[in-house]
């Protein structure tokens, strides 16, 4: 039985057997990795909160066949404190973990560009910098980016003419000049092109000075961007609280 | 692989939570070596369970009446309504013999990621019950786990406008533990619901 260290994201547990769980982590070193924490719905548990969901965890892992074990855990961040206190922030901050669990892969590749992107989404959310919806759209659009669907909001996406532009198609993977349009495409408003711009960006000024109705918009584009690249929707998309 | 009934009985004895291949085996030899007699009460229980048992019109608890035990009863305090996850929290919270109210189960907690969102609980109903005023105090025992947490913030937004008390069932360091072995959060919890114990009155905390 081999030991590794790894620092890590809950991003789900499942229950298993009379008082264990199966914690799915997004590991800095080995991506998705499935680990079994033994005895840790017990209440007399020497886990207690460290494998909950949004906790930021030094682990200590044994390999085992088929799921590792997890053998010792140390909080590196709770983030898990400050969003379940906050209803918008938890709801958001759920829909982060779906997505990264569905863009990493579990085949033991170091997934170090998309462990700090959640990390750092995360400490954004529960220090509060901005708004919920606004730190989602930004992490999913960053997110999608570093697995290799990084979408186009500053020029044409298919012949690279300078925008902006008006139409959006994503299929094309983002917005398309008046010549290379397409049927299907919407038009968003220049305001909502914008902040998707500055979203994926990190442009925060922009982003937070934006108005309700781009805010609506372009999360529903990013929305839709992101269901296509999935093949289908995220459950908790649903029931984020905007 | 067995033949027939005797493969079915450990097929589906095999997809009972908790039960792997082995066991079902197991008790599917132990149901084939008992007497008839036992064996036909145990088939005749199942299917009784499925027929008569379902939930309380007012609290949702488990019954085979209309009404469950605890609401049926005149002697339970009814100003007093406490709100759990599951009606297997109300079995824990009676044996403790501390708490003489009433119940409301909303059948599990707000977990975006598995699907569940506010909609898919026993909210509405909560708030319907809270409408005549009978009630004065709200006291929110869900898990004391991430998805626990926010359903209990979800549900005090949505009392506070309703002018009725609520309170939160305490946690912090299990009894029988070491404080050394405690986590982060819990051992803040602990903190941060700590109980005045004599000595000059705590100043108000900010």
């Amino acid at each position: 039985m081999s030991l590794y260290r790894d620092q890590a994201v809950v991003l789900r547990t499942h229950k298993l057997g009379e008082a264990d769980r199966i914690i799915t982590l997004l590991a800095r070193e080995r991506g998705l990795v499935r680990a079994v924490a033994k005895g840790v719905r017990k209440t007399s548990s020497r886990w207690g909160a460290r494998l909950e969901p949004f906790m930021h965890v030094d682990l200590q892992l044994a390999e085992g066949r088929s799921l590792d074990t997890i053998t010792q855990a140390v909080t590196l961040s709770a983030f898990a404190k400050d969003l379940g206190a906050d209803y918008p922030s938890y709801t958001a901050g759920s829909a982060m973990l779906e997505t990264a669990e569905r863009l990493v892969d579990g085949d033991g590749e170091p997934a170090v560009q998309q462990y700090q992107l959640l990390v750092g989404a995360l400490n954004a959310l529960a220090m509060r910098r901005h708004s919920p919806g606004l730190i989602l759209d930004s992490y999913q659009l960053r997110a999608l980016s570093v697995a290799g669907y990084a979408p186009t909001f500053a020029a044409c996406a298919l012949c690279g003419l300078e925008g902006p532009h008006r139409n959006f198609h994503v299929p094309s993977g983002g917005t398309l000049c008046d010549r290379c349009r397409v049927p299907g495409s919407s038009t968003p408003a220049a305001a909502t092109v914008e902040l998707l711009g500055a979203l994926l960006a990190g442009d925060w000024p922009v982003a937070d000075t934006s108005d309700d109705r781009s805010r609506r918009d372009a999360s529903g584009l990013v929305s839709a961007y992101l269901s296509w690249h999935l093949e289908r929707g995220l459950r908790s998309l649903a029931h984020v609280d905007r | 692989m067995y033949d027939g009934v005797i493969q079915d009985l450990i097929d589906e004895l095999g997809s009972l939570p908790g039960v792997g291949p082995k066991s079902a085996q197991r008790i599917a030899f132990h149901l084939l070596d008992a007497d008839p007699e036992d064996v036909r009460r145990f088939a005749a229980v199942l299917v009784q369970v499925k027929e008569k048992v379902h939930f309380c019109s007012i609290c949702g608890n488990v019954t085979e009446d209309t009404e469950c035990r605890i609401c049926a009863d005149a002697r339970r305090d009814p100003t007093v309504l406490c709100v759990v996850e599951e009606s297997k929290d109300i079995l824990a919270i009676e044996r403790t013999r501390e708490f003489r109210g009433r119940y409301h189960v909303l059948g599990g907690a707000i977990s975006p990621i598995a699907g569940i969102g506010p909609d898919q609980l026993r909210i509405r109903e909560l708030l319907q019950r809270l409408g005549d005023g009978t009630v004065t105090e709200v006291i929110i025992a869900t898990d004391p786990n991430l998805e626990g947490e926010a359903t209990a913030t979800y549900l005090l937004r949505m009392l506070a406008p309703l002018g009725v008390r609520v309170s939160k069932l305490a946690s912090g360091l299990p009894v029988g533990g070491d404080l050394e072995y405690a986590d982060e959060v819990t051992l803040g919890r602990a903190f941060e619901g700590r109980l005045s114990v004599g000595g000059a009155p705590a100043e108000p905390r900010p």
